[in-house]
């Protein structure tokens, strides 16, 4: 359908087969090093040409909206598009299955020599800059609520911050109170 | 001994944590830390923040880092669990969703709800950046090299892995 819009130029997209579907995954999920996101688009909207912006795009946002990891939600959505449930699972598989394996390592290695004092020094250090890595993206994510007109939106941010990062409450109870007065909220302006 | 029923008590809990991850795991490290190093005190703090740390280190979706923590409890099996529980149930979700999602485009309640859940997701990242950075930053060096961290990813549009690989260096050099 969307093929044939002129947004997306009209070209006829290739349909990946489904190892071809596992190796395009295997792939971003070993080049995404701190984050697989940005690399998804390279490959499959630029380099494979699986999928056309518009299309990422739209994926993207319901993947930002559903529950869990924003990548593995990708890759079933992707996977389905093709191939149904075949091709999500291949598609996740091939996500997950190399980097878990990695993981995994690291875990065993960590559980073993996690205490040595030569390695005191370079995880404090990673672990250091890895929370600034953090920051910096809450920063980004903040930063388009402040030039909002409407300060709703950061009362919102700012409660679900107090409530979870200071008087640390349990996530559930935040989530069942704040969620839908947000909601609520955007729902009652859209009148 | 109680290994069993705390790696079960843990899966079971990250099962029902990635249902409301919305915006990613990054949305659920409170409540991952409160469990795992306030409750059950199966970790120290510090070895949160280690594990958080080589899983934004290592390549591949930062989720999995919380299958280093099913490891430190219950070794591979519970690292396979651990992935086993942050996958199913959310990618269930996401096929379903997808085939009738568009069908509500523009529906009021739909926009609602996306628009309605970014404020708060946001929060959620915040409350976990104050988090890790309190459980990673034990001394002024430390505290330095997050905030230096923080500003080569806020303004430069390089790689981040390259303010990890620095902020490992000045570790095994003896700054922190």
């Amino acid at each position: 359908m969307s093929e044939s819009l002129p947004a997306d130029g009209g070209l006829v997209r290739p349909v990946p087969s489904l190892p071809e579907l596992f190796l395009g995954f295997l792939a971003i999920a070993l080049s995404g090093f701190g984050g697989v996101l940005p690399f998804a688009r390279r490959e499959f909207v630029e380099r494979r040409r699986w999928l056309g912006e518009r299309e990422f795009a739209e994926a993207l946002a319901l993947c930002q909206f559903l529950p869990g990891p924003n990548i593995v939600n990708m890759s079933v959505i992707i996977g389905s598009r093709f191939h149904g449930v075949p091709g999500a699972v291949t598609a996740v598989a091939g996500l997950v299955i190399a980097p878990l394996f990695i993981m995994m390592t690291c875990g065993a290695l960590y559980a073993r020599y996690g205490d040595l004092e030569v390695l005191r020094g370079p995880l404090a250090g990673l672990a250091a800059g890895a929370a600034g890595l953090l920051v910096a993206m809450a920063a980004k994510m903040v930063m388009p609520l402040v030039h909002e007109r409407n300060a709703a939106p950061l009362v919102f941010a700012l409660a679900g911050f107090v409530a979870v990062g200071l008087l640390r409450l349990p996530l559930y109870w935040v989530v069942l109170v704040l969620a839908p007065l947000s909601i609520g909220w955007v729902w009652w302006r859209l009148r | 001994m109680n290994d069993q029923s705390g790696i079960g008590a843990f899966v079971l809990h990250v099962a029902l944590l990635s249902l409301i991850a919305v915006g990613g795991v990054n949305t659920i490290v409170p409540e991952l830390h409160r469990q795992v190093v306030e409750v059950q005190g199966a970790l120290t703090s510090q070895q949160f923040a280690d594990l958080f740390a080589i899983g934004q280190a290592a390549p591949g979706p930062n989720v999995l880092f919380v299958t280093l923590i099913g490891w430190q409890l219950a070794g591979a099996t519970g690292a396979l669990l651990t992935a086993a529980a942050l996958c199913v149930p959310t990618c269930t979700i996401a096929y379903f969703v997808t085939r009738v999602w568009d069908r509500f485009k523009h529906a009021r309640w739909r926009i609602a709800t996306e628009a309605g859940v970014v404020p708060v997701t946001i929060g959620f990242i915040a409350a976990s950046a104050l988090l890790i950075a309190q459980a990673a930053d034990g001394s002024a060096a430390a505290f330095a090299i997050t905030a230096a961290t923080a500003a080569f990813s806020y303004w430069s549009k390089f790689n981040p892995l390259w303010a990890l690989a620095a902020a490992a260096a000045l570790g095994f050099v003896g700054v922190v």
